[in-house]
């Protein structure tokens, strides 16, 4: 059963974000969510510089069966984006909550995000 | 809708399957990544659950002659021990399914039809069938079959034949079938597949299936068999060209639109057969639209219904899409305008709003190296 790492706060959208108190804060997409799409093979992520807002898309993640859009978990400016996995977007497969995260956000508000246990007993998966 | 289950379906979840509904059946869509499935194939072996697809026994005095009237072929000149890639239509020339006829002798066919349509497929022959002295008998619910796709498919399955019948499977061609043992279990071997590679088709009784599954995965394993769902079934097809039914063909394509009209014997059946004035004229009046082939030029794949752009105006709509594991890049087999369905045309697939550059191309996309 995929993993929904604990220390992490996630959307009902499964993306999940992992608050950095001291700098810019990362977002990624759950295992669950991962697992789901089957094997990723294309990710659209947003520009380094805009601002994405909580709750409305922001990128597009395509697996060899569908493409799902990406929305983002909070609102704020778009710091960096994980260029290892634009090019090899696999990796979100592989280690969604690691070397697969997808951008780098300053936060100025979140959206309705849930816990870690909440998410888990939504969308199945294991803590 | 009931859901109906394969003889395998608990060999299935032991490996982990995710499931996923096809007309009806729950059947698996991958064990593990699909795209490794997907590759497993065009470089060992996959095993596929097809218990879904349908079997028709056609039997009879007059057999061939019925499938020639109640189908578009002309099924009565298959050979002995050969199959036939065929349609069945309505009375407008309509696609019902497509289907693969498997000649057993003058008296004897077997039609196997795709999943969804099977009961469709086997009502509609037993009403056809009333003016001939035939039997049709829908053996779907009792019969297993299992694939074995790829270049190590003959390996394998030589492994679990006796060596005297070892040229029963060496020697049997592409589109024909043979009735021996497989690992205990007697068998109709057929070289036919969905996948553009060498393999077979292993027709069974239910009560043989798990076992028959097994041996073959037990004996592909030093080749690299992998256990294969639907996801890389329809990846597989995809760049092989196949079309899919209600993807492809449909009610509302005639077989001319799709490609198929070489499959629709006007000229070679000098009888009546369902279907045939609607498809002589359809034939006659030609098609506003064909099926095509589109190789992307960028990383994005277009989907099935979206729409097909020259110059922002809508000339098409794709019906089956990807990104090809094998290639590389995208591919899509679409219905486009006649005028602009020629080789090399320039097209945009609207990709969710964002027109995105592919190219027609001739089908298939991928072709095995023989």
């Amino acid at each position: 059963m995929a993993k929904v790492a604990a220390e992490l706060k996630y959307s009902a959208e499964h993306e999940w974000i992992a608050f950095d108190g001291s700098g810019p804060s990362v977002v990624g997409v759950s295992a669950v969510a991962a697992e789901a799409l089957g094997d990723i093979v294309y990710v659209d992520l947003p520009e380094v510089g805009s601002t994405v807002t909580a709750g409305e898309t922001c990128g597009e993640i395509e697996s060899t069966k569908s493409v799902s859009d990406l929305y983002s978990p909070v609102t704020g400016e778009v710091t960096e984006i994980n260029e290892d996995a634009v090019g090899d977007p696999a990796l979100i497969n592989s280690d969604p909550y690691g070397a697969g995260w997808l951008f780098k956000v300053t936060v100025e508000s979140e959206g309705p995000l849930l816990s870690a246990q909440e998410y888990a007993e939504v969308n199945g998966g294991e803590l | 809708m009931t859901e109906n289950y394969t003889a395998l379906y608990e060999e299935h979840k032991k490996l982990g399957a995710s499931f996923t509904d096809f007309g009806g059946w729950q059947m698996p869509l991958k064990y593990s990544s699909e795209l490794a499935e997907h590759h497993a194939v065009r470089n060992a072996a996959g095993l596929f659950d097809l218990s879904h697809m349908g079997e028709v026994w056609v039997s009879g005095l007059e057999a061939g002659a019925f499938l020639d009237y109640a189908l578009v072929g002309k099924l009565s000149a298959i050979a002995d021990g050969k199959a036939k890639y065929s349609l069945i239509c309505n009375a407008d020339g309509g696609i019902i399914d497509d289907l693969i006829v498997y000649r057993f002798g003058d008296e004897k066919y077997l039609v196997v039809p795709n999943a969804g349509n099977a009961p469709t497929v086997a009502v509609a022959l037993a009403e056809r069938a009333t003016a001939f002295n035939v039997k049709v008998e829908d053996a779907s619910a009792i019969t297993s079959l299992i694939a074995v796709q790829g270049p190590k498919a003959e390996a394998i399955l030589l492994k679990l034949t006796a060596e005297a019948q070892h040229p029963l499977v060496t020697d049997l061609k592409y589109y024909a079938f043979n009735e021996l043992t497989v690992a205990g279990h007697n068998v109709i071997l057929a070289r036919t597949g969905y996948t553009g590679e060498d393999g077979f088709e292993l027709f069974v009784a239910n009560d043989g299936a798990a076992s028959l599954w097994a041996s073959v995965a037990e004996a592909g394993a030093e080749f690299g068999i992998v256990p294969c769902g639907l996801a890389s079934r329809d990846s597989l097809r995809l760049e092989a060209g196949m079309p899919l039914y209600g993807n492809e063909l449909s009610l509302e394509r005639s077989p001319f639109d799709a490609g198929l009209g070489g499959v629709v014997a006007l000229k070679s059946k000098e009888g009546d057969f369902v279907g045939r004035s609607a498809l002589e004229a359809a034939k006659e009046a030609g098609s506003k639209r064909k099926l095509v082939g589109l190789k992307g030029l960028g990383r994005r794949a277009g989907r099935g219904h979206y729409p097909i752009l020259k110059d922002g105006a809508v000339v098409g709509e794709v019906t089956s899409g990807q990104p090809s594991p094998t290639l590389g890049y995208p591919v899509a087999m679409a219905y486009v305008d006649v005028e602009h369905a020629e080789i090399g045309t320039a097209l945009d697939i609207d990709l969710r709003g964002k027109a995105e550059p592919f190219e027609v191309v001739a089908l298939p996309f991928y072709k095995r190296q023989k």
